[in-house]
């Protein structure tokens, strides 16, 4: 494709020149390609996607939209006045641009309805409701490309199915459409561009790979040569990580989760001498705080933030200059796309360091240095799409207008994660969106979908349309309260400093503390959806936010295993790893590169049992669960069950002699499907799934529901659906989730199966080395006489004995 | 083994299921049927399980075929809303004025379905009164009198050993008691709630029916 001398000129002006992948992008367009770009940061990867755009539009400024831009982030606005705005306007290209998110006006969204701009910039949501709409069909006849960013953020999440049918919505609408995906750097770009292509038919797409890039300077933290032998979160180097922050621009300190962003934030405010501007993002802060940091990080009045994955995509933050990783990194992918927050120069390193916050996690840091040197990422866990996000799509079409069955069967299949969908089960789908999905036939009266005389479904009413818009979407906040400060409403004399979980406030009492958003607050009451706090002081109670907490990945967890068993390595590990590992080898063994490795010993009249699986902690639990269940069975008189990424630990009143059995693989699916029925994971999972499938109202953010005889709460209708309706969609949809997210059972079948063929049992006279950092987190999981009846029946009997007076 | 209580004078029994039976006057009691809430929500889109009725229903027809009873009431709210017996299917309302007809059957008119229970049979009034028992569908906190209602759905709400465990409960002052909800689709409001404090003008006890025993947690 020829370039407009508008464009050539600008490139000239700044001494700049048309890159490769640039380049390769536009020949892509000229060839009516589809295209996936995989650059590494600081490459021009935004300019890449969106330069064929400009380059048509400056050779022809038709009306109308000709450009979808679809991000991961509602925060559109910086990077792309970076990326987007300013060369356009450099440029003078009267190329009209706009955003659309769920924060854009309804007066400028009927505007854009009527008036489109050239290229539209919005996220998932936006898309999926835009095309809900009866106008869509004209609006995005002449699309010409959407360009999705951040791919990698999208593809194995219900946001992905959604966004996937989105785009197999709008092939139909715009048959010519090119798909244009950029991503960071990538695994397996090949399997992406099969996510990307209609029909998953990867030859259809051009895949550029933007090389260069200089190699990110990995570093991690020891002090003294020592690493401690608990901990997971490197709170340990406060004082040394506000040095190094110290002697950065501006640092950006990633944790793994929430609440240890909270603790953190603490421990760096502790060691401010200077007392530097540092701030905090996580995602239960509230709006206006979240923006308050970015603005000040924006604006270079910050010279540290403390932060999770919430500020993990693709902003572009410019002067970063280090990146702090507190705790283990989990996976190679993760540590490169937070390193490379680091430095948006594509010829300068990015510095990144690690605080291991145990000598496990110094080995997986290691690791992860080690990887990203060997450019080994992690593969992404490609899934066929969910079903709730189906029924929720196909009820968006219906609202657009009728539809025939067979058409939009044949459109869903065309999108990647619905391949494979089979006729008999988008019929289910379909007659669950249309009645509920029941076998008892009830609501012939109250469908949501008819069907016409000549065979196209359409909506029941308009009203229904109206009310999908505003439960649309595949993200489900767990139940929040807002958390107020002072003890009049928000707005009315309180300040609302954001929002925690429901479950979490259900533990608080009046006078306890916890952190939030960078101070320990006390509560003074409770009032319907609001917790009301004024500033507390001591020691807190920790916040236990949900979410963000990875499991390690496969990869990392083998080279883990790789750098235990290469004594070569050693050499360049701290002396007290060193010792650590050379003594485990003595008293016991090291776990091998495929074995399984399980210790008993005796400690203080208990049996422990540690299973070193390195299946990531989710499998772990699951393991534990299923382990202590089965010696419960076979009288073995069990206790508990500790889980982390690296290892599983039981211990019992008797002594496992012979674990083998225990690990038996071929039970397996029953047993799980026995506790999983009766976990609060499938419970939380089918919430999830009522919500995104249109059973249940979605609750809106800090919004709560004080009526009790209004809502229905998701827990009673799982209980009456396993009652009558055991095969019912949505427990389906909640099953699949509950088994791959929240309990990584395909990992914890693989541990078995090796644990059955290659299983090493260390009957061990004492606690061993690598036992240790599994019993210093002993505590927190109890298993056992766990029935809910005999809880209650206990706990009268403490009430009773706390209250007796004679 | 039945369990009971001491209610002004009286010996009450607390069922498992949530009903109340108050043996010397052969009598028994349940609040906040929300009979068709499930048909409610589906006439505006939401389609949820169509078998809560029929879930009710039958809880109610065990509890009167172990008690024995041969009166019944309904302490209100016995459907989610005035139009709700309309949308019965013709399986539930044959059940339903079947057990009408052969029970001495008194529903309390609530807040949710004013008097339309009455419609398909048996006694429909405000208030009752049942030997030294005022009944009725809220508390009246003004009231000295003693008195069973409904309407707030009390349920217990503790933590113990790291678990979160919530319980439908009755909810026990001295001059009054409050049924939990019957309904298969009614949730439940803390006891310990602001709200429920208030209705009850006393000190409480949360009563819960587990294993066969009656367990008693102050309300602080």
């Amino acid at each position: 494709m020829e370039l407009p001398a508008a464009i050539t000129n600008w490139f000239a002006q700044r001494g700049w020149r048309v890159r490769g992948h640039q380049r390769a992008m536009l020949d892509a367009a000229a060839r009516g390609r589809h295209a996936l770009l995989t650059a590494p940061t600081g490459a021009g990867k935004t300019l890449a996607g969106f330069l064929p755009t400009l380059a048509e539009l400056a050779a022809d400024p038709a009306e109308g939209l000709h450009t979808l831009y679809i991000s991961p982030l509602k925060a559109l606005a910086v990077d792309v006045q970076r990326n987007l705005l300013t060369p356009i306007a450099e440029m003078g290209l009267g190329i009209m641009v706009e955003t659309r998110t769920g924060d854009t006006p309804a007066a400028r969204k009927t505007r854009q309805k009527e008036v489109p701009p050239h290229i539209l910039l919005t996220t998932p949501e936006s898309l999926a409701n835009l095309l809900s709409s009866p106008d869509a069909a004209s609006m995005m006849a002449g699309v010409k490309r959407v360009i999705v960013d951040e791919i990698h953020a999208f593809g194995t999440t219900k946001r992905g199915d959604q966004l996937s049918l989105c785009l197999a919505r709008l092939q139909r609408l715009a048959p010519d459409l090119q798909r244009v995906g950029l991503s960071a750097t990538i695994a397996d770009p090949e399997a992406w561009a099969g996510w990307l292509a209609p029909d998953a038919d990867a030859d259809l797409v051009e895949v550029v790979v933007a090389q260069g890039g200089a190699d990110p300077a990995i570093d991690i933290l020891v002090i003294d040569d020592r690493i401690p032998w608990g901990g997971h979160n490197g709170r340990w180097a406060a004082r040394a990580v506000m040095r190094r922050i110290e002697a950065a621009r501006l640092a950006i300190v990633f944790v793994n989760t929430r609440a240890v962003a909270e603790l953190v934030f603490r421990d760096l405010w502790a060691e401010n001498d200077h007392a530097l501007p540092i701030g905090i993002h996580h995602g239960s802060l509230a709006p206006e705080a979240r923006r308050k940091v970015e603005a000040a990080m924006a604006a270079g009045r910050l010279r540290a933030i403390v932060a999770t994955a919430s500020l993990d995509l693709g902003l572009d933050w410019g002067d970063v200059d280090l990146v702090i990783q507190m705790g283990a990194p989990k996976g190679a992918s993760r540590l490169l796309q937070r390193t490379g927050r680091a430095n948006h120069r594509m010829d300068e390193a990015s510095r990144c360091l690690i605080v291991p916050g145990n000598r496990f996690e110094y080995l997986e840091a290691l690791a992860a240095r080690d990887a990203v040197e060997a450019r080994e990422l992690d593969p992404d866990g490609f899934r066929p799409g969910a079903l709730d996000v189906l029924a929720q799509h196909v009820v968006g079409c219906a609202a657009a207008g009728p539809f025939f069955p067979d058409d939009l069967y044949d459109e869903v299949k065309s999108a990647a994660p619905y391949a494979g969908l089979t006729r008999s089960a988008f019929a289910s789908v379909l007659g669950y969106a249309a009645t509920g999905g029941y076998a008892l036939k009830a609501y012939e009266r109250y469908q949501r979908l008819v069907t016409q005389p000549d065979g196209r479904m359409r909506l029941r009413s308009a009203a229904l349309a109206r009310q999908w818009r505003m439960n649309s979407g595949t993200i489900v906040e767990a139940v929040t309260m807002n958390v107020v400060f002072g003890t009049g409403k928000p707005g009315r004399g309180g300040r609302k400093l954001g929002q925690v979980e429901e479950y979490f406030v259900s533990q608080l009492r009046v006078g306890d503390s916890f952190m939030f958003a960078g101070q320990v607050v006390e509560v003074t009451g409770f009032d319907g959806g609001d917790v009301h706090v004024r500033l507390g002081r001591g020691a807190p109670k920790v916040p236990s936010y949900m979410g963000g907490r990875m499991p390690m990945t496969t990869r990392l967890a083998a080279r883990v295993r790789g750098l235990m068993n290469d004594r070569t390595r050693w050499a360049e590990m701290p002396p007290d790893v060193r010792e650590w590992l050379a003594i485990q080898s003595r008293v016991s063994r090291l776990p091998g590169r495929d074995d399984v490795l399980v210790e008993t010993f005796e400690r203080d009249g208990r049996w422990y049992m540690v299973v070193y699986g390195f299946a990531g902690a989710a499998a772990h639990q699951t393991l534990g669960m299923l382990v202590t269940q089965r010696m419960e069975r076979a009288g073995l008189k069990p206790m508990g069950f500790v889980a982390s990424d690296y290892a599983m630990a039981a211990w019992s009143l008797d002594p496992v002699d012979d674990p083998q059995p225990l690990f038996d693989p071929t039970v397996l699916e029953d047993e799980l499907a026995e506790w999983l029925a009766a976990s609060p994971f499938l419970r939380r999972a089918f919430r999830e799934v009522a919500i995104i499938g249109g059973l249940i109202e979605r609750t809106q953010p800090g919004v709560h529901k004080s009526g009790k005889a209004m809502s229905v709460s998701a827990d009673l209708i799982y209980d009456v659906l396993r009652r009558h309706e055991p095969d019912h969609l949505l427990l389906t949809a909640a099953w699949t989730d509950a088994r791959g997210k929240l309990t990584d059972v395909a990992r914890l079948a693989g541990l078995l199966e090796e644990a059955h063929a290659r299983m090493s049992h260390v009957r061990a006279s004492h606690v061993t080395p690598l036992a240790v950092p599994s019993l210093l987190t002993i505590g927190r999981e109890r298993v056992g006489d766990s029935a809910d009846a005999t809880l209650l029946i206990e706990a009268e009997a403490l009430i009773a004995e706390a209250m007796a007076v004679d | 083994m039945p369990v009971s209580f001491s209610f002004a004078g009286e010996s009450l029994q607390p069922l498992a299921c949530g009903a109340l039976w108050w043996p010397a006057q052969a009598t028994l009691f349940v609040a906040d049927l929300h009979f068709e809430k499930a048909s409610h929500f589906a006439r505006r889109g939401w389609l949820l399980p169509p078998h809560a009725t029929a879930d009710t229903i039958a809880a109610l027809i065990t509890a009167v075929e172990t008690t024995g009873a041969t009166r019944l009431v309904c302490l209100g709210d016995s459907f989610h809303d005035a139009a709700g017996p309309d949308r019965l299917s013709d399986a539930a309302r044959r059940t339903l004025m079947t057990m009408i007809r052969d029970l001495d059957w008194w529903w309390i008119t609530g807040n949710h379905d004013d008097d339309a229970a009455g419609r398909l049979g048996g006694r429909t009034m405000v208030e009752g009164r049942i030997g030294p028992l005022v009944l009725r569908h809220e508390a009246d906190p003004g009231d000295p009198m003693p008195e069973l209602s409904g309407h707030f759905h009390p349920k217990l709400v503790i933590r113990h050993r790291g678990r979160h465990i919530a319980r439908r409960c009755f909810a026990h002052a001295p001059t009054k008691l409050i049924l939990p909800a019957y309904g298969a689709f009614t949730g439940g409001l803390d006891i310990a709630d602001p709200a429920i404090r208030t209705a009850l003008a006393g000190p409480a006890t949360a009563l819960v029916v587990e294993a066969g025993k009656l367990l008693r947690f102050p309300v602080v």
